[in-house]
């Protein structure tokens, strides 16, 4: 028989731990699955394309750190929001509406050239995120609708009101009908800080932007404030914390992260605005928030490793011609065997001999 | 109106809503019992693919249905694993479930991407469906559709007509107490969540087989959590999924119709609204209901159960 006890203190071995014996765990899984589907490849060379190539080659890995980029700013966001036991499992819509809405300002001004109109662009999709994860903390405050229903249904909306954005009134006027803006100038774009390569500012955002939460969760009232919240709604209430103004902060703060991702990705790799914007990074954060904690920092070190497995999944594709979905199977293995491991934290797996 | 478009419009909302009433009428065990499983997007998708595997090899609907739900069941059992034996967040985990199988799907079913099945077809029952009017209207639809329909009634019988059914919403209402007077608490919610997987995964079976004969990666989209959406509506009760499910069929109906009709809207405004339809509708349950809470909300719901003893 195999038993749980619940233990005193939460192990600190085991926080440290159970996220390598997950990883561990998905590595043997995947393993597995390569072992069985492969058939005249060596098991060994996709690992190295997958796990360690995007690692030791330049252009890789300055592919995975832009990816990386979108997925800490959006993770970092979702981590605060769930830490208050707010669910936005809708992040993607709110990317893709930044998307829009700063993408919208960079076109109007198309004939621009002026150092504003970045700034302008990202405060636009910043804010088309909040007002759209907005929408969410209205209906839960005021008909205490679930969030978690109104912003998944509210991202399907999103990726149909961008289609019907690029075919209408954010087509490329002389792009024979293609569904795709035009390509942004200069200014409009996101600079480069790696020379040659696609990686922008993003990233450098992304850490100031962690340390900054991290900061703010540690010392200010309203990190204790959605801590107590996510974890004893109770205990908050007679501590006189407003509820309604932590769910409008969650969601808000997550709502305008995703939607500074979202311009980001469109002023920044894409350079226009496309049908490709939506690129399942919104529901990806959910996976590196969790794999970071919730922790504001550990979010850029989980965001890496998702990463990795985006860029190693694509080069498996190319190299190998295996689909690309494999990635979304690790990534959704991976979560598993890390909720299932954080089981060692808080309690004790006793193994005894049943009597008779 | 022409009496052949109005019984083909009742056939329409029928195809569309019944994948919503397997997988909500599932789900909705599923919390009865005190446990919200959010992957049943993921346990459809496998559903649809496995029900179209089947039926392209043997060409057999029973196989294909019975595959579907039996695919439904295992991926169900992880999230059953997972969250009854190592306690693990169901929100977290429902949302991991999803994920994983959308991808497992999209990997399993790359080599049918371009196949076309045989689909399940509506089979008239003799001599009753040659009554007029109401034959067309009552006893000319797919086996499924009835199906469907069946499965509302037992879910409502066994939770409401059944000594097992109050002892799983004793659980789901306090698991702590229907687990002192010494009821398995595990074990049933267990059952409820295999239950679960085998509905959505017939659910996403019917997508496949009977709505369009064709694999699709991403072909739910986004109908687990429509039906997710229709339990809250439902406030719990079964026969109300039938009546939100043919709500939800309707406004796709609609909106094809209006396609069809050159409403001068594009295209993405008018599929937008099965979406809007599920926000609207759960907003407009809560302004009927006030400022009363629900009560008919499974008080464990979401809740971790773990004895000492």
């Amino acid at each position: 028989m195999i038993r749980l006890i619940p233990r005193v203190e939460n192990s600190t071995a085991m926080v440290l731990l159970s996220p390598l014996l997950a990883l561990t765990l998905t590595a043997l899984s995947a393993y597995l699955i390569f072992v069985f589907i492969l058939v005249d490849i060596p098991v060994s060379s996709v690992f190295f394309t997958l796990f360690v190539e995007p690692l030791i080659d330049s252009y890789y890995f300055s592919e995975l750190l832009v990816k990386a980029a979108p997925l800490m700013i959006i993770g970092l966001g979702l981590s605060i929001g769930f830490r208050a036991g707010i669910w936005n499992i809708g992040a993607e819509g709110q990317y893709v509406m930044g998307g829009i809405a700063g993408s919208a300002v960079g076109l109007y001004f198309y004939n621009v050239e002026a150092l504003w109109l970045l700034p302008l662009m990202t405060v636009a999709g910043i804010l088309g995120g909040m007002l759209y994860a907005g929408i969410a903390a209205f209906l839960r405050i005021r008909y205490q609708v679930n969030e978690i229903l109104v912003t998944l249904m509210l991202t399907y909306v999103a990726v149909l009101f961008l289609s019907a954005m690029l075919q209408g009134p954010l087509r490329n006027p002389s792009g024979f009908n293609f569904p795709e803006s035009r390509i942004f100038h200069d200014s409009a774009m996101l600079p480069i800080i790696w020379e040659g390569t696609r990686l922008h500012i993003g990233l450098i955002v992304a850490i100031i932007l962690s340390l900054v939460a991290w900061f703010g969760i540690k010392k200010h009232m309203f990190g204790m404030q959605i801590k107590i919240s996510g974890s004893a709604p109770r205990a908050a209430k007679f501590a006189g914390f407003d509820d309604n103004k932590t769910v409008w902060y969650s969601l808000l703060i997550s709502g305008g992260l995703a939607g500074l991702a979202g311009l980001f990705e469109a002023a920044g790799p894409a350079g226009q605005l496309t049908p490709g914007l939506p690129q399942f990074y919104g529901f990806t954060a959910i996976i590196v928030a969790f794999l970071a904690r919730l922790h504001p920092v550990g979010v850029l070190f989980s965001a890496l490793l998702i990463a990795l497995s985006y860029v190693g999944g694509e080069n498996v594709q190319i190299e190998y011609n295996l689909p690309s979905s494999i990635t979304q199977i690790f990534q959704g293995m991976l979560l598993f065997y890390f909720l299932a491991c954080d089981i060692l934290i808080k309690y004790k797996v006793v193994l005894f001999k049943t009597k008779n | 109106m022409n009496e052949s478009l109005f019984i083909n419009i009742i056939i329409g909302i029928s195809i569309a809503s019944v994948p919503l009433i397997f997988a909500a009428i599932g789900e909705l065990l599923v919390e009865r019992s005190g446990v919200l499983n959010l992957g049943v997007e993921g346990m459809m998708i496998v559903g649809a693919l496995l029900g179209f595997v089947v039926m392209s090899h043997t060409q057999n609907p029973y196989l294909a249905v019975l595959s579907a739900m039996l695919g439904g069941m295992v991926i169900a059992s992880i999230f059953a694993f997972l969250t009854q034996f190592l306690l693990t967040n169901q929100v977290a985990t429902g949302l991991a479930l999803t994920l994983f199988g959308l991808g497992f799907a999209a990997f399993a079913g790359r080599g049918y991407t371009e196949e076309t099945i045989q689909l399940i077809t509506a089979v008239p029952i003799p001599y009753l469906s040659d009554i007029p009017y109401l034959g067309p209207l009552l006893f000319s639809f797919n086996p499924l559709v009835y199906l469907a329909f069946f499965m509302v009634y037992l879910v409502w019988w066994f939770l409401f007509k059944t000594k097992q059914g109050l002892i799983l919403r004793a659980i789901g209402d306090n698991h702590d107490a229907a687990h002192a007077i010494g009821h398995n608490v595990v074990r049933y919610r267990v059952m409820a969540i295999l239950f679960g997987g085998a509905m959505a995964g017939i659910g996403g079976a019917f997508l496949s087989l009977v709505q369009v004969p064709i694999w699709g990666e991403g072909m739910t989209a986004g109908r687990g959590w429509i039906a997710l959406g229709l339990v809250v509506f439902a406030s719990w009760q079964p026969f109300r999924i039938i009546f939100g499910a043919i709500l939800f069929g309707g406004i796709t109906i609609l909106q094809i119709h209006a396609q069809g009709l050159n409403i001068n809207v594009s295209a993405q405004y008018l599929s937008m609204l099965p979406y809007l339809a599920t926000i609207v509708i759960l907003v407009s349950l809560r302004m009927r209901l006030k400022n009363k809470t629900n009560r008919t909300v499974p008080n464990c719901l979401g809740r971790i159960f773990h004895s000492t003893t």
